[in-house]
């Protein structure tokens, strides 16, 4: 059962208000030496196991694209494992 | 003229867009559920707020693959008016008949309550019964309002005059401190190149009547109805 993890985060540059709140809290919590905190999402698809590792990296690839990801504010990674 | 205000699970402003547009202006409104295939020969499209699919993944993301948006993008691309207000406006994002992308507010607030616009742009289909630098007073209700371009769109809208509403005080002054969300330029409400699609953030139905606390919004449907009709 190919299983893929997607993490879908705020590209580099875009302005991350929770990141900023959570690391505004870090520093409150004396954990001074973080630079930055940005904050995504990961969402997991599991497929059946007639489908193979290939073809669920294409069909993940293609799902990123029309809906998981807005590439004007958003990129994405993702991984697959096999069982 | 004939309104089709579109329904999707979780639109909550759609009464009141039918109820502005049928009491004051006296046009015939239908609404039209999102699983439909046809527009019923509608003459102009209303997106209205809401939280379309409980704003699952992202705003808008769901709604854009409902039926009836093929439709209304092909009634788009012919030149006739598409007006969507709120969840509207970031439908209209995600499905690309506008430009650009809704991040979280700035305060991580759920903002609710009446702004300031300056009508940046009084000659548009939208605003032309606006005065030029009008400031028009009409609530938001959001909690990604936080509008987000590139430079080079950010560059080209504003050289088109495409931004018709930005968030001002009361003396239209365009601040950050009048900004509600951390909206890039204080956009409130952008128009595409074409002149036929509008969305804004900011909800006129709500104040179409003094009642309510403002009656400013009514120049928005005003002008669209002149424009089209």
């Amino acid at each position: 059962m190919p299983k893929a993890k997607v993490h879908v985060y705020l590209k580099e540059g875009i302005l991350d208000p929770q990141g900023q709140a959570i690391r505004s809290i870090l520093e409150s919590m004396d954990f001074n030496e973080i630079n930055e905190v940005r904050v995504g999402k990961t969402i997991t698809l599991e497929f059946p196991s007639s489908v193979s590792v290939e073809q669920s990296t294409r069909q993940t690839e293609e799902i990123c694209g029309k809906i998981l990801v807005n590439p004007v504010i958003e990129d994405c990674h993702f991984e697959i494992s096999p069982d | 003229m004939r309104f089709g205000v579109i329904v999707f699970p979780g639109s909550n402003c759609d009464h009141d867009v039918y109820d502005v547009l049928k009491r004051h202006f006296d046009q015939e409104v239908n609404f039209l559920w999102h699983k439909n295939h046809t527009l019923e020969d509608s003459d102009a499209i209303i997106l209205p707020g809401g939280f379309s699919y409980g704003d699952y993944l992202r705003t808008g993301a769901i709604a854009k693959f409902s039926p009836i948006m093929r439709e209304i993008i092909q009634f788009a691309k012919s030149g006739r008016p598409v007006l969507g207000i709120c969840n509207g406006f970031q439908i209209l994002l995600e499905c690309g008949l506008l430009p650009g992308a809704m991040l979280r507010n700035k305060s991580l607030r759920f903002v609710c309550r009446f702004v300031y616009l300056l009508v940046n742009n009084a000659t548009s289909n939208f605003t032309r019964c606006c005065r030029t630098n009008q400031v028009l007073k009409i609530p938001i209700a959001h909690n990604e309002g936080n509008y987000y371009v590139d430079d080079r769109i950010l560059g080209e809208l504003e050289g088109n005059g495409q931004i018709l509403l930005r968030f001002s005080d009361s003396g239209g002054a365009t601040t950050d401190y009048a900004n509600p969300n951390g909206s890039r330029n204080g956009i409130a409400g952008i128009m595409n190149g074409e002149g036929n699609v509008f969305g804004l953030m900011p909800h006129p139905e709500r104040a179409s009547e003094k009642l309510l606390g403002s009656d400013d919004g009514k120049v928005i449907f005003e002008s669209l109805i002149e424009s089209f009709s």
